[in-house]
């Protein structure tokens, strides 16, 4: 039981209605219980912001950390304990803007955990300012004439930066998505996951996109899969959200790196 | 027959069951709360519960 995972007390949790998060958060546990995996032998790490908020929710072992610094923190945590299953969870202000520089080392260290960025396209636990994310025109209150910068390709930073599992859904999808958690699950080593997800309280009223509703079904609209935007130009894709897994092969993490440096200076004692 | 619960709590009456579920099976009292109006046309494939953004909604049977 899923259920077994929250902690049924705190809810109703305090995200907005129509906020994406707990489609998240119910497709993480969901993976969790089908893998059997035990309180004890899972660290859930957070950040700040909204998604932040997450490990309030769970009964396994957490670490809510600072601002951008959940993967730091997970890094520590793996490489004390590299049998811990770590799970680290971001937004979009905390994992790729404020902590935009620790997704990039993580990904490239390739820290053996599953990194899951939330992406609501801006600040929304501070008012809804724009974000590392934000699109090219989109409102927002820093914003409020259209955004004059060129949003991140999350999933693109990540590849380049080495990590061996890419991968973006949505909130929409959500049976793509819980194979994608669970693809990120089985891979060693860093795998990402970026999930596009509505904040109907202000990305989604700032820009006039309505409802929960109807922003679910804006994603909906512009959501197009890896194989179909193969063939398209660059400015046909402006705005769209383009979904699957963009990298998948093996590599050595990074605790397995490290342990064969320690049984080497062991004098091979461990051989 | 499936049987579809709402947790009343923990249901912020955001509308995304009742919207995307495929069979209509959902409709909105004045308040937006979503009830489970036809559940003998439910075809069981959870998605209201899977999009359910607040652990609301459960499917059985």
């Amino acid at each position: 039981m899923i259920k077994d995972y929250l902690f049924e007390e705190k809810l109703p949790l305090f995200w907005c209605a129509g906020c994406g998060n707990g489609i998240v958060l119910q497709a993480i546990l969901r993976n969790i219980d089908k893998r059997g995996f035990t309180r004890e032998n899972i660290v859930i790490t957070t950040g700040i912001g909204c998604w932040g908020k997450a490990d309030d929710y769970v009964t396994t072992n957490s670490f809510h950390g600072t601002h951008g610094r959940a993967l730091p923190f997970s890094t520590g945590i793996k490489l004390a304990n590299p049998s811990l299953n770590v799970f680290t969870l971001m937004g979009d202000g905390d994992g790729i803007t404020i902590g935009g520089n620790h997704l990039i080392h993580a990904a490239r260290r390739n820290v053996d955990l599953v990194a899951i960025m939330v992406n609501n396209l801006n600040y929304g636990m501070t008012g809804g300012q724009y974000s590392g994310t934000t699109p090219k025109h989109a409102i927002t209150k820093t914003s409020p004439y259209g955004h004059v910068e060129n949003g991140f390709d999350v999933c693109k930073v990540v590849q380049a930066a080495g990590a061996p599992f890419v991968a973006r859904g949505t909130v929409y999808d959500v049976v793509q998505l819980d194979r994608l958690i669970s693809k990120a699950i089985d891979h060693k080593g860093f795998s990402f996951v970026e999930v596009i997800s509505p904040c109907p309280t202000h990305f989604g009223r700032s820009n006039k996109l309505g409802d929960a509703p109807k922003m679910m079904q804006w994603i909906k609209d512009n959501t197009i899969s890896r194989e179909k935007a193969a063939g398209m130009t660059s400015d046909e894709l402006q705005g769209k959200f383009v979904t699957g897994i963009f990298e998948e092969r093996e590599q050595e993490d990074y605790s397995t790196a490290y342990q064969k440096v320690i049984d080497s200076l062991r004098g091979g004692e461990n051989e | 027959m499936k049987t579809i619960t709402i947790n009343e709590t923990w249901c912020k009456k955001c509308g995304i069951c009742a919207a995307f579920c495929p069979k209509k099976v959902f409709d909105r009292d004045e308040d937006g709360k979503p009830l489970a109006v036809r559940p003998e046309d439910c075809i069981g494939c959870r998605l209201c519960e899977m999009r359910c953004p607040d652990f609301a909604v459960t499917v059985e049977g």
